[in-house]
C-alpha cells in the first residue's frame, strides 16, 4: 500500500514537474521557430542560444507590479487565472505516458489514473476551462476583456460539439474510451502484427479533431479571444505580473495536453513501430516508448507554432461557418460512413 | 467515508444552491449552480456512476451554465439592472415553489418501502449502460432522441434571420 502511494506521488509530481518543463521551453522554442520562419535570430542573449530565457521571462513576470483594477470583482478576478492553470493541468491524470515498467516482479503503469471514461474526462476538463477565461474576461470590468470572454466561451462550445463527434467515430472503431486501451490497441504500428495507427483508419477524424485542437487552445487562426488588433489584448488585457503569466502558461499547457491527446489517439501513443520485433525487454520498450511519445508530442506541437507564424487569423463570421457548417456535418458523415463499414466488416466479410 | 463524503457534498450542493437564490448579482447566482452541479456530479461517483458524472459535468458544467453565463454577459445584467417584480409575482412564485416541495415531500414519504436495488460496481459503466439504453429501453431512447431533434429543429428555425421565414 505504502509503495503504491510512493510510486503515485512520484509520478504525479514527475508529471507535473515535466508538464511545466515543456510549457516553459515551449514559450522559448515558439520564439526561436517565430524568429526561424521569419529569417530572424529570436532570443539568444540568455545563455548559450539563449536557453535561459525563459527563466529570465519567468523573473520578469515576478518582479513586475500587479495591478487589480479599481472596478474589478477582485475575487473573481484571482479566480480566472487560476481556473485557467489548474484545468490545464489536469486533463494530464489520464494521459498514458508510457507502458508499464516491471519492477521486483510488479508492474507500475506509467499513467496517474486509468478511468474507463478517460477520453470524456479530457472533454470535461477543456469545457471547464473556458470558465478561467469567461470570469477572468467579465471580473476585468472593461468592454474589450468582456467581448474577448464572450468570443471564447461561443468558438470554445461550437468546437467542442465537433471534436465529440470526431471522438465518436474513432470510439467506433475501437470499442473503449479508456485512453490506455486505445494506446494499446495500436501496438506495433506499422510493423509485426500489422496493427496500424488509428490515423490510418480515421484520416477525416483526425483532421477535424486537429482543428478543435487549435481551436479550443485559442492558438492561431482561431486566437479570436485576445486579437489585439480588435480587442486590445482581449480577455487578458487588464491582467499583469503572475496573473498574466498564469494564462499564458495555461495556453501552453495545453498545446502540449492536446498534442499528448492528439498522439495517444491517433499516433499510436507510446507504441512506435517494429517495437515488439526488435528483442528487446518490456522495460526498455516502454522506455523507449516514452521518448517516442514525447518525440510525437514535440512534432505536435512544433505544428501547433507552424500554423501560428503561416496562417493569418480568421475573421470571426469564418470561424463560425467553418465549425457549424463545415466540421460538424463532416464528422456525423465521418460517425455513418465508419459506422456502416463497421456493420458490412462484421457481419458480412466474417 | 462514503457517508462522511455523502454529507459533504450534500451540505456543499444545498449551500450553493441556496446562495443561487439569494445573490444578488446574476453572475454570481450561475457561478454557484456550477458549483451546485459539481456536487451533485460528486452523488453520482459515490453511486459509481462514473459516465453520468462525466456527462454531467460536459453537459451541464461545461456547456449549458457556459450559454447561460454568455447570456448574461452579454445583456450585462447587474445588481443595478436588475429588474425588481412585483409582490403579486413573488406571492405567485412562493406558492408555486411550495407545491412542488409538496409532492417531493409526498413522492419520499413511501420510499423505505421500496426493495434496495443490489449494488454492482460496474452498474455505470459505458458498456453496460449503452447495453441497457439499446435493448431494454430502445424505445424510450429513441423517443428522446426525436424529441431532441425536434427541439434543434426548433432552435434553428428560431435562429434564422426573419427574410427567410417568410413563404
Amino acid at each position: 500500500m505504502i509503495s503504491f502511494f510512493i510510486y503515485k506521488a512520484i509520478l504525479v509530481v514527475g508529471i507535473f514537474a515535466i508538464t511545466l518543463f515543456v510549457a516553459a521551453y515551449s514559450t522559448y522554442a515558439e520564439r526561436k521557430v517565430a524568429a526561424f520562419l521569419q529569417d530572424r535570430v529570436g532570443p539568444d542573449r540568455a545563455g548559450p542560444f539563449g536557453m535561459f530565457q525563459p527563466l529570465a521571462d519567468g523573473l520578469k513576470f515576478m518582479m513586475k507590479e500587479e495591478i487589480i483594477p479599481d472596478f474589478a470583482n477582485k475575487f473573481l478576478f484571482i479566480l480566472g487565472p487560476s481556473i485557467a492553470m489548474m484545468t490545464a493541468l489536469m486533463a494530464g491524470v489520464v494521459i498514458p505516458w508510457g507502458n508499464s515498467l516491471v519492477i521486483d516482479g510488479k508492474q507500475y503503469f506509467l499513467q496517474i489514473a486509468d478511468l474507463n471514461v478517460g477520453i470524456l474526462y479530457v472533454f470535461a476538463v477543456v469545457s471547464i476551462g473556458v470558465y478561467g477565461i469567461m470570469i477572468g474576461g467579465w471580473a476585468s470590468n472593461n468592454k474589450f476583456s468582456l467581448l474577448g470572454a464572450i468570443r471564447a466561451s461561443a468558438q470554445m462550445i461550437s468546437y467542442e460539439i465537433a471534436m465529440g463527434l470526431s471522438i465518436i467515430a474513432l470510439i467506433i472503431t475501437t470499442g473503449t474510451l479508456s485512453l490506455r486501451e486505445i494506446s494499446l490497441l495500436q501496438t506495433g504500428g506499422v510493423g509485426g502484427h500489422w496493427n496500424f495507427w488509428n490515423v490510418v483508419y480515421q484520416p477525416v477524424g483526425f483532421i477535424i479533431f486537429l482543428i478543435c485542437a487549435f481551436a479550443e487552445t485559442n492558438r492561431t487562426p482561431f486566437d479570436l479571444p485576445e486579437c489585439e488588433t480588435e480587442l486590445v489584448g482581449g480577455y487578458h488585457t487588464e491582467y499583469s505580473s503572475m496573473k498574466l503569466a498564469l494564462y499564458l502558461f495555461a495556453e501552453y499547457i495545453n498545446m502540449f495536453i492536446s498534442s499528448a491527446v492528439i498522439s495517444t489517439l491517433y499516433f499510436g501513443g507510446f507504441n512506435f513501430p517494429f517495437m515488439n520485433d526488435l528483442g528487446l525487454d518490456q522495460n526498455t520498450i516502454t522506455i523507449l516508448g516514452t521518448l517516442f511519445f514525447f518525440a510525437k508530442i514535440t512534432f505536435f506541437i512544433f505544428f501547433f507554432m507552424w500554423i501560428r507564424w503561416t496562417i493569418p487569423r480568421f475573421r470571426y463570421d469564418q470561424l463560425m461557418n467553418l465549425g457549424w457548417k463545415a466540421l460538424i456535418p463532416l464528422a456525423v458523415i465521418n460517425i455513418f460512413i465508419t459506422g456502416l463499414v463497421i456493420i458490412i466488416k462484421t457481419h458480412y466479410l466474417n | 467515508m462514503t457517508l462522511n463524503l455523502f454529507y459533504f457534498l450534500s451540505f456543499v450542493a444545498i449551500f450553493a444552491s441556496l446562495l443561487v437564490v439569494f445573490s444578488k448579482s446574476p453572475v454570481h447566482s450561475v457561478l454557484y449552480l456550477i458549483v451546485a452541479f459539481f456536487a451533485i456530479g460528486g452523488h453520482y461517483l459515490l453511486l459509481n456512476a462514473e459516465f453520468l458524472f462525466i456527462v454531467h459535468i460536459i453537459v451541464y458544467a461545461g456547456a449549458i451554465m457556459v450559454l447561460f453565463l454568455y447570456v448574461i454577459m452579454l445583456l450585462n445584467l447587474n445588481e443595478e439592472s436588475e429588474p425588481h417584480k412585483s409582490n403579486l409575482l413573488k406571492f405567485a412564485a412562493a406558492i408555486a415553489g411550495g407545491l412542488l416541495l409538496l409532492i417531493l415531500v409526498a413522492s419520499l414519504k413511501g420510499v423505505d418501502q421500496l426493495p434496495a436495488a443490489t449494488m454492482q460496481h460496474d452498474v455505470g459503466y459505458v458498456k453496460k449502460l449503452g447495453h441497457v439504453l439499446f435493448t431494454e429501453y430502445l424505445l424510450p431512447f429513441e423517443i428522446t432522441s426525436v424529441l431532441l431533434l425536434a427541439a434543434m429543429v426548433g432552435a434553428v428555425m428560431l435562429g434564422k434571420p426573419e427574410k427567410y421565414n417568410k413563404g
